[in-house]
């Protein structure tokens, strides 16, 4: 028997050659004749392309050609695309020059006089609601039923609200569960607060450079992207062609967040001038352009209203979103009412939100998008009624949290496992709950102490997708992975699946990535933190055909019933009579003999169109078994992570250090123990930064951003959490996917981000400043009674 | 013309082994050339295409600049080319001038201490998001100043100094070095003679040149750092940097106090902060409060309120009054 995968620490195959530097990144690619682009930025944050004369620019010498929204597939209209003629944001490209070297493209760039009709603009979701405020696109500022539209409130919304609370107007989406009115009127105790959270870049250590060719009516892309197979489609959807005819490779990336799910809209760019001049274009991009065309969370602007009973039972929760979309639009506020849902289970709730186009850069997912946002926005209101319900801040999440038969609003059902209470006890363990509680308040000198607890749930799996396997003749086991590469180590974890379905080594197995031309199966897009429940079935799924093939060909071979031969070691054998058998090398050689379904000739009808053309390019290599993922699953798959945070607060410069962190998990079963514990503490680090010192920062006159540089945006560091930094997990199997495991991916960032707010808000004796980042200028002027370096509802400072 | 950043444009680089070579090149190229150090601030500046010399002199090879010597007498010198990540190290600093190692060793991160120079860190440019930015303002030849305005983001700008331009200095070691009495010693232009400027008198504010912060004019090479002799009695040092994160950060504002003690009262002080001003704040107020006082809390609270008694806000960064008499409080009561 060899020794289970599942659960073991194993180093992921690329780790020697990230490590040594050898890992080939987007911009390390190569090919003959490649020359660079560079891109030209709008300098205002919303206009018209009047003019533009390149004149002076094409008469230098090494400029091979320039690329314009027009040259782009498909038409101008509401999508994002990689250049534009009305730049809704300042950095938007307008337009890219090709040239023999970068130097070259940037002084071209620099000779392009560019005509701009300058339209109005905005920053502020809020501004854009008043009557007669500007809209951040000609179509208009919100959706509403799917129509861009230019919405209002009455200014009595806004006169109503004062200066101090969210006006609410007509949402664009509501919905309610129960009745909430009634839920207050049961409550004992009920809390209300007006709440900022603020949008922040991505800043993946790798920017979203691209190389793109073309031969023979093919284009090869190497970039910088999460997925893989599924990334393939979205370049070709991009530049409207067959799939077929497009190659992407990317084998490694830099970190993604959600901002490099399938690809970019700037992978085009390369793309459409390598076309057009007949090279190789490589456009690398930089620092302060990924912060423009890097995508960014989308922020909040809320206001929650919440009722508990005397035992802690949230009795309402109502909630209002206004959103910062960005020019492009973001479903962040969505997702943040259903997972609100999963953190407390409100007897009663009402959501309402309105998402606003602002003139910002562009929004997209970035890790447990609005998920996040929620957790760390409520957390510190439910401390806040614990404090006057006088209720232990654990035992008021143990009294709101899921069970499996819990609910996920608004009309999602109920969950495939979740163990929240279990994990909210390992956690208090782990951090020493009970001894650290009672370090709230505690003062050395001008420091107090403060704990938190952040309690977060998001999304984790999928199902449905298709696992392929190919044993070939070196007796190996080649796992085929559509999925891609982010820095998870899931496109090597979820392969342990097949692995110890075979009862197989780890040294049997080689992972097949990052490259559409081996032959991928239709794989999820790597986001939502879907990739380990998806990829585990898929890959378990492919592992059961497998063994059923190896069974059947052992059968035919040397006689007797399929079923009374083992799989084990690498071998198909007679049980009880391990001799009568063969190893894998024979078994591969035997299939492609044979052909039909042994060696992919033949495969199963409920394969995507994808698996099966990858099928077909496999065939007669060796004994190939394809499979769809379909076990049964009933219900919506979550993981939780629990944070929790000791912090000592400076009274005298409000700096605040975090003292101690420890975190727990409710994922299922541990897939791979060290790379859990790295994705959690990191996302538990990352949240942190978004509610210590992340910022991004625009002048609202101008509309134009000032962190543009790590060290101006300042997320977080590793020297930002202490030592004593830990993690554990519940390790119980999910019962309804067959290895037990759920994603991990997300809901760590918002529980570092709501335990750091709660023990920030606990070492100011409760009062919660209901806003992100907690950056000392607003903690010494909150406690020196100074006035208030920003609005409360002020957003991009 | 359209704005391309993060692609620095082609120059002419020297690299000179000797001051005599180095000074041959300022003379060579005086009008438009860039000296060189560990070029964490020039190459910012570069690869944004806004300050754009043809030519460069690096004195990265310039040996004589480097190193730490005990001075005849008593006393350091420190080389201008001495990484901080030395000087942060270094025995003899830590032993006499501890509050220098201290506010060298909280510079940015540790690649950078080993690349950045203690002469970079006080002669570099303000931080001022507007100027970096490449904006017209006054200290880049304008006629504005863009974070003066009342809608302007100007957390990080200053309180004190102002004039007509509110960017502040962003150096570590500057408010140590005021609070040590150092002086720097300059080559002027191109070597026709050596000054030696007190700390107080080499950091200048934008009411004596709004386009430089220190004295260092084109032709000038800054060569050494001279560290007095510490006071002969009991000595208690204070630095501290309050920054948002704790790596690769300015600080929002920092101090430094070198406090000479009679018995338990104060002889004489010298309290510096930074990160307030255009250049570093020498509080001759507070240390005036101090002078032949116990530090205990009353003394160090009324010298923090001396020290910011002329201190007016911008729009965002009133927080600053409130930070700043809280550190040079503590640098009275803390000093150890």
């Amino acid at each position: 028997m060899a020794e289970k995968l599942i659960g073991a620490d194993i180093a992921p195959p690329d780790l020697h050659a990230k490590i040594t530097g050898r890992a080939r990144y987007a911009e390390d690619f190569r090919a003959e004749g490649m020359v660079f682009a560079k891109l030209l930025a709008s300098p205002m944050p919303h206009a018209r392309v009047r003019r533009v004369d390149t004149r002076a620019a094409e008469a230098m010498e090494g400029v091979l050609g320039i690329a314009r929204a027009s040259d782009l597939p498909g038409e101008a209209g509401p999508r994002e695309r990689a250049l534009t003629d009305e730049p809704k944001y300042e950095g938007e490209p307008i337009l890219a020059v090709a040239a023999v070297d970068e130097t070259t493209a940037a002084a071209a760039v620099e000779a392009i006089r560019v005509d701009l009709e300058p339209l109005p603009f905005v920053l502020d979701p809020l501004e854009s609601l008043r009557e007669g405020g500007p809209d951040a696109r000609l179509d208009g500022n919100v959706v509403k039923d799917r129509e861009v539209v230019s919405f209002k409130w009455p200014a009595a919304v806004f006169e109503e609200a004062g200066e101090d609370r969210l006006p609410m107007g007509e949402p664009a989406v509501e919905w309610a569960v129960g009745d909430v009115e009634a839920g207050f009127a049961g409550a004992s105790v009920v809390v209300e607060e007006t709440i900022v959270h603020q949008s922040v870049t991505h800043h993946p250590m790798e920017p979203r450079s691209c190389m793109a060719y073309w031969q023979n009516g093919k284009l090869f892309v190497h970039g910088s992207t999460q997925s893989t197979q599924q990334t393939r489609n979205a370049v070709a959807r991009m530049m409207e062609m067959d799939v077929e005819d497009v190659v992407v490779v990317a084998e490694y990336c830099g970190g993604g967040f959600g901002s490099k799910i399938a690809g970019s809209p700037v992978m085009t760019v390369p793309a459409v001038l390598s076309r057009m001049i007949g090279r190789p274009v490589m456009l690398r991009v930089t620092r302060y352009e990924e912060n423009y065309i890097g995508r960014a969370r989308a922020g909040f602007q809320g206001w929650a209203r919440i009722g508990f009973r005397d035992d802690g039972r949230m009795t309402a929760l109502d909630l209002y979103l206004v959103q910062d979309s960005g020019p492009y639009g973001a479903s962040d506020f969505n997702t943040a009412g259903v997972v609100a849902t999963a953190s407390y289970q409100p007897e009663n709730m009402r959501f309402r939100g309105v998402p606003v186009y602002t003139n910002t850069p562009p929004r997209s997912a970035q890790r447990a998008p609005g998920g996040a946002q929620i957790v760390a926005m409520l957390e510190p209101l439910v401390d806040k009624a614990a404090r006057e319900l006088g209720i232990d801040r654990l035992e008021i999440r143990k009294a709101n949290a899921p069970g499996s038969d819990g609910w996920l609003g608004p009309n999602q059902g109920k969950f495939t496992s979740a163990r929240v209470r279990e994990a909210l006890d390992l956690g208090a363990e782990l951090f020493n709950w009970e001894e650290k509680k009672r370090l709230s308040g505690r003062r050395d000198g001008s420091k107090v102490t403060g704990v938190g607890i952040g309690l977060s749930p998001f999304t984790a799996g999928s199902s449905g997708r298709d696992g392929l396997l190919v044993v070939r003749e070196d007796g190996k086991l080649h796992v085929h992975q559509g999925i891609g590469n982010l820095g998870t180590h899931s496109i090597a974890d979820t392969a342990r699946a097949a692995a110890d379905v075979l009862d197989l080594s780890w040294d049997q197995v080689e992972i097949v990535w990052g490259d559409t031309r081996k032959h991928l199966p239709h794989s999820t897009v790597q986001a939502g933190s879907q990739t380990t429940f998806a990829h585990t079935r898929a890959n378990h799924a492919a592992a059961e055909a497998l063994v059923g093939l190896l069974q059947e060909l052992a059968a035919q071979e040397l006689g007797g019933a399929p079923g009374s031969y083992r799989v084990s070691g690498g071998r198909v054998f007679r049980a009880g009579s391990p001799a009568v058998g063969m190893d894998f090398a024979e078994a591969a050689r035997r299939a492609a003999a044979l052909g039909g379904k042994f060696s992919g000739e033949e495969y199963p009808e409920d394969l995507n169109d994808a698996t099966k053309a990858a099928v077909q390019g496999l065939a007669g290599q060796g004994l190939v078994a394809a499979a769809r993922d379909n076990y049964p699953r009933d219900g919506a798959i979550y993981s939780w992570v629990i944070s929790f945070c000791q912090v000592e607060l400076d009274e005298e410069t409000g700096a605040v250090e975090i003292v101690d962190l420890a975190s727990a998990a409710e994922c299922g079963t541990v897939l791979h123990a060290r790379s859990l514990a790295a994705q959690t503490n990191g996302g538990v680090i990352q949240g942190i930064g978004m509610a210590m010192s992340q910022r991004w920062v625009f002048d609202p006159k101008w509309g134009i951003p000032f962190t543009k540089r790590f060290y101006t945006a300042r997320p977080p560091g590793i020297l930002d959490v202490p030592r004593t930094l830990r993690f554990a997990a519940v390790d119980q199997p999910d019962p309804q996917t067959p290895v037990g495991a759920k994603g991990i991916g997300e809901p760590p960032v918002g529980a570092g981000e709501a335990a750091y707010a709660c023990a920030v808000a606990d070492a100011m004796g409760g009062r919660c400043l209901c806003r992100t980042p907690l950056t000392s200028d607003m903690i010494l002027a909150e406690l020196e009674d100074r006035p208030r370096p920003y609005g409360l509802l002020d957003t991009h400072v | 013309m359209a704005v391309i950043r993060d692609m620095i444009p082609p120059f002419e680089l020297f690299q000179p082994a000797s001051i005599d070579d180095a000074l041959a090149l300022l003379r060579e190229h005086r009008a438009d050339c860039w000296v060189l150090a560990g070029g964490l601030d020039s190459f910012d500046w570069f690869k944004d295409r806004i300050k754009r010399p043809a030519a460069v002199i690096d004195l990265g090879g310039v040996e004589a600049l480097t190193g730490i010597r005990e001075r005849d007498g008593g006393g350091l010198e420190i080389g201008a080319m001495t990484s901080l990540a030395d000087v942060a190290g270094d025995e003899a600093v830590n032993a006499s001038y501890p509050l220098l190692a201290e506010a060298a060793g909280l510079v940015a991160t540790p690649q950078i201490r080993n690349q950045g120079t203690l002469g970079g860190n006080i002669a570099q440019d303000t931080r001022c998001w507007y100027y970096r930015s490449g904006w017209p303002c006054y200290r880049a030849g304008g006629n504005i100043c863009y974070a003066a305005t009342p809608r302007s983001m100007n957390r990080e700008h200053c309180i004190l100094g102002a004039s007509r331009c509110v960017a502040v200095n962003p150096s570590d070691a500057a408010p140590a070095l005021v609070a040590l009495d150092a002086e720097m010693i300059v080559l002027r232009a191109g070597g026709e003679h050596q000054q030696a400027y007190s700390a107080a008198d080499f950091f200048i504010g934008p009411a004596i040149d709004i386009t430089r912060m220190t004295v260092l004019e084109p032709g000038d090479l800054l060569t050494s750092i001279v560290l007095p002799a510490p006071p002969a009695g009991a000595a208690r040092w204070y630095f501290e940097k309050v920054r948002d994160r704790k790596a690769w950060d300015f600080s929002l504002a920092s101090v430094a106090s070198a406090l000479e003690m009679d018995g338990d009262r104060i002889r004489d002080a010298r309290i510096s902060v930074n990160g307030v001003a255009p250049y570093p704040v020498r509080c001759t107020a507070a240390e005036a409060v101090a002078r032949g006082r116990v530090p205990d809390d009353e003394t160090a609270l009324a010298a923090g309120e001396a020290a910011v008694a002329d201190a007016r806000p911008l729009r965002h960064n009133d927080y600053k009054i409130a930070l700043m008499r809280n550190l040079v409080r503590r640098a009275v009561r803390d000093a150890a």
